[in-house]
């Protein structure tokens, strides 16, 4: 397929950096072309104000793909955890906080429901396991034209049976649930509901009580991962990865945004910058957002018609904002111990709150009580903050990209609203505040060239997961274009700090290749 | 607007000419046509047949679906559309096209019309609205539905050159096959297009609605000399399928209206791989068939010259060895071939010059039914295709 030319892949993101890696090892000659002035894409460490450096918009890490780490070195090239296995704090309104560690009530309010959960959780690790499996695998073509095409399908339908009656049972009854109504069966707690159905809905336009959410959550829990935070920030994985792009021969050109993809005779020839910069290339891998790439980059023209409409109909509004701040001193929360602020604490003190977080998305405004996410990273990791200072990194929800009005209008008030709520969870925060940064997924969409400012790249629903991501027809990376190829989140197996959208689409363009 | 929004209580639509149609025909037959009343035949079919082939007459066309695209994109829209290369359209000329889903399976065919340059009329037998809009998706393009807004007539048959210049319409006999032009009528514009579905010289007749009567009336006290006559849907069937040309919905299901993925076809399936041009580099469909051209078709569309004289309608067509290979999409006994033809659609590798094939025809003689197995002829190209369909100038009968 490539006729020698160059290989070049549109956006440093860790995705962008990791089929890089692959395809330069492979023999590709490859150039990565980033719009911003460092390499990460969503996964960088900035500094915020002089001496406190935050994770931009990613701060934990899930499930970097194991196989990623391990293949691509990445320990050798810099790469380190800060701290692992994070606690969940999950914060209450006045009273004592739920402590969770793995599938582990440590201590809080929700005795009564220990043993529940340590079933309920080895039950959804098994799920996980089981979409986990599908990450690595080229998803099914719902179109069985070939013996090959049969196969993915098949294994997952094995994979489900291996499940065993009962498992196999309740996987199929609860894939589509909403994770509120699961939690209902399960559960008595409303601390311990609110932290499962926040990890449910993060990153998503979902709520609670919206269909789906549990099949989000077995996404989240990510096989056994469980959260971590990178040795300075998800930046420095960001460019571990580049190290080893570059280790592997592949170049990487920042402050180079490409403008469009160039066409001769409707095959990808390469890319114009903005510059005015053409660069040609036999093949051009974008691990920018399908609609970014496809609607934006190449022109919609460009594709037939039918498809050019599934593109057009991605979901992908943002809905979390991202809070960043730099602090004096670390900040008390009421009711945890000192030494659980570096852990991460979450304030969703119900699964109900967190639906009805989620109404104001629905209708184009923010949460007046909104959901959060937060860790104090330099707690763990004391280069991200001068000595005795420390950073704050949030993520809020809901924030609709579309909100009514426009987010220039309301961004501050928001900011105010979010720092409210957190001065009530930790009084005295406000007077520590030294700065403060509120991305909404406008600022994301602005800032990162995500459209819609969705972390995900396009939600990560069934509907547009695995054979059906990002639309069907084009879930194998190579896109209908010929010598176009996507590997972002936007991809299988979709969004959080994986690289496994980026593994994969290497090896289906060098298997394509050889074909 | 309480018009506009109440559209739907009109379950029934009038054309422009319905007065005059409805004052012509004697027989009372009519039947729907895009929700509009139109009719089946005036006095006689055979009769109005025979004036069409040997005189002229008149079809209300008022119905066929149009739509007006413009903006700047227009030309790149109209490319990614249809198979075919619409930059050859030139203005004033009229193209025939068809356009296909992603899977290369035709949705519809029909004429662009390059009215002026960037300015183009689409007409079609389907009503194409929400694929067009959907195909406008990155294109800077204006698309306006307008059938309502423009009132027309076919006029075909060998008298239909002198019928228009009996009107007034001096040198209209120099248009060209597929070419169109403008003239002055009553105080308004008559575009005149030389096209038509009956595979005669004839004529299309474009006019504002207001206009309509008018021209009905001026072109029959034209016509009256050169036998014109009007002529119903019945008439214009007879014609097109001695034209051995295709409609949708009976020689090929719509790809949008199709269920079962089998039973669409593709413009090669069709007979109609000249209008498919890979060289445009996207146009929607282009990769699938490319891919059957790799991979060869399903289906072929034959024209079929049938022993005897049964109409060989809904017909299985057989191979040599008494196997189906496929079925008979229209068929009628040809008075000007003199002949039982017929279209049918068969099964790859059926079909090719020369092959043995065999229609199975069912027919009843007052009640009885028989059953006859008929012998086919693969025949290329039209039943019936006078020369002066093609001649410039028009001749004159």
């Amino acid at each position: 397929m490539t006729d020698g030319g160059r290989t070049l892949v549109i956006g440093a993101g860790h995705n962008g950096l990791v089929c890089a890696a692959y395809l330069a090892r492979a023999g590709h000659d490859v150039l990565v072309l980033e719009a911003s002035h460092q390499v990460g894409g969503a996964a960088v460490t900035r500094e915020l104000t002089r001496g406190f450096r935050v994770p931009a918009v990613a701060h934990l890490l899930y499930q970097l793909d194991p196989l990623v780490e391990h293949e691509l070195a990445l320990a050798g090239h810099g790469f380190a955890r800060a701290k692992s296995g994070l606690k969940t704090v999950a914060l209450a309104a006045g009273g004592e906080p739920l402590v969770l560690d793995g599938e582990r009530i440590v201590s809080g309010p929700a005795d009564a429901d220990a043993v529940a959960y340590a079933a309920f959780m080895a039950r959804m690790r098994r799920f996980a396991r089981l979409l986990a499996r599908q990450h690595g695998r080229l998803p099914p073509r719902l179109a069985f034209e070939r013996w090959r095409d049969a196969l993915p399908a098949g294994q997952l339908a094995l994979d489900i049976r291996r499940l065993g009656r009962e498992d196999m049972r309740e996987f199929l009854r609860i894939i589509t649930m909403p994770i509120h109504d699961l939690l209902e069966e399960s559960f008595t707690h409303p601390l311990l509901k609110g932290a499962i159905a926040l990890d449910a809905v993060l990153g998503t336009k979902l709520g609670a009580r919206s269909g789906n959410s549990v099949f989000t959550y077995l996404h989240r829990l990510g096989g056994d991962a469980a959260p971590a935070l990178v040795r300075g920030g998800p930046g420095a994985l960001s460019e571990a990865l580049a190290a080893a792009a570059r280790h592997a021969g592949a170049e990487i050109r920042l402050s180079a945004p490409v403008a469009a993809l160039v066409l001769t005779g409707g095959r990808v020839s390469g890319v114009r910058l903005e510059s005015g910069e053409t660069l040609p290339a036999s093949v051009v891998v974008s691990g920018a957002d399908p609609k970014t790439t496809l609607e934006g980059l190449l022109g919609a023209r460009h594709l037939e018609a039918e498809f050019a409409r599934r593109v057009h109909h991605v979901r992908s509004m943002g809905t979390a904002a991202k809070l960043n701040l730099a602090l004096s001193g670390l900040p008390e929360f009421r009711g945890v111990a000192a030494g659980l602020v570096g852990e991460r604490l979450v304030i969703a003190p119900d699964a109900g709150y967190v639906d009805e977080a989620f109404n104001a998305a629905k209708y184009r405004t923010y949460s007046q009580a909104p959901v959060i996410e937060l860790t104090v990273p330099s707690v763990a990791d004391a280069e991200l903050a001068p000595p005795g200072k420390h950073v704050l990194s949030a993520i809020v929800q809901y924030a609709p990209y579309d909100l009514d009005g426009g987010w220039d209008a309301s961004r501050d008030a928001f900011r105010e609203l979010v720092l409210g709520v957190l001065e009530r969870h930790a009084p005295g925060l406000r007077k520590l505040v030294i700065a403060a940064e509120l991305l909404t997924p406008l600022d994301i969409e602005r800032q990162f060239r995500i459209r819609g400012g969705h972390w995900h790249h396009g939600e990560l629903t069934l509907d547009q997961a695995m054979m059906l991501r990002p639309v069907p027809g084009a879930a194998q990376y190579a896109m209908p274009v010929a010598g176009l190829y996507l590997c972002g989140a936007g991809c299988h197996p979709g969004g959080g700090i994986m690289g496994t959208a980026g593994r994969n689409a290497a090896h289906a363009l060098l298997a394509g290749e050889k074909r | 607007m309480r018009a506009a929004r109440e559209h739907y209580q009109q379950v029934v639509r009038y054309t422009p000419f319905h007065a005059r149609t409805a004052a012509a025909n004697a027989l009372n037959l009519w039947h729907r046509w895009r929700d509009h009343t139109v009719a089946d035949a005036y006095f006689d079919v055979g009769l109005e047949y025979t004036a069409l082939r040997n005189a002229s007459a008149v079809f209300d066309i008022s119905p066929m679906t149009k739509h007006r695209i413009g903006g700047p994109d227009a030309l790149a829209f109209l490319n990614r559309l249809v198979t075919r290369d619409v930059a050859k359209i030139r203005p004033g000329r009229v193209g025939y096209c068809v356009w296909c889903d992603d899977q290369g399976q035709v949705i519809d065919d029909g004429t662009i019309f390059h009215l002026a340059a960037g300015d183009y009329r689409l007409c079609s037998q389907e009503r194409q609205l929400d694929w067009l809009l959907t195909s406008a998706l990155g294109f800077d393009v204006t698309i306006r539905e307008e059938t309502g807004a423009v009132a027309a007539l076919a006029l075909q048959g060998p008298t239909s050159c002198a019928v228009l210049k009996a009107l007034g319409l001096a040198d209209v006999a120099a248009l060209a096959p597929f070419a169109m032009r403008s003239f002055p009528f009553e105080g308004t514009e008559l575009l005149v297009s030389r096209t038509g579905f009956t595979g005669d010289l004839g004529y299309e007749l474009w006019v504002a609605p207001p206009f309509a009567e008018r021209l009905w009336d001026r072109l029959f006290e034209a016509g009256d000399v050169h036998g014109l006559k009007p002529m119903g849907t019945h008439a214009l069937e007879m014609s097109r399928i001695e034209a051995g040309f295709i409609q949708a919905g009976v020689d090929f299901l719509p790809a949008d209206r199709a269920i079962r993925t089998d039973r669409t076809r593709s413009p090669f399936e069709l007979d109609l791989a000249w209008l498919v041009d890979f060289t445009k580099p996207n146009f929607t469909g282009r990769r699938a068939l490319l891919e059957e051209q790799r991979r060869g078709s399903r289906y072929r569309l034959v024209r079929l010259d049938v022993e005897g004289n049964k109409p060989a309608k809904d017909a299985y067509i057989y191979d040599a060895a008494r196997n189906v290979v496929g079925a008979v999409t229209c068929a009628m006994w040809s008075p000007m071939a003199k002949a039982s033809i017929a279209l049918a659609s068969v099964r790859m590798p059926a079909g090719a010059a020369d092959d043995e094939l065999w229609a199975e025809i069912y027919y009843q003689k007052e009640l009885k039914w028989s059953r006859m197995n008929a012998r086919c002829r693969v025949v290329s190209g039209a039943f019936f295709e006078p020369a002066r369909r093609r001649q410039t100038p028009a001749p004159d009968f």
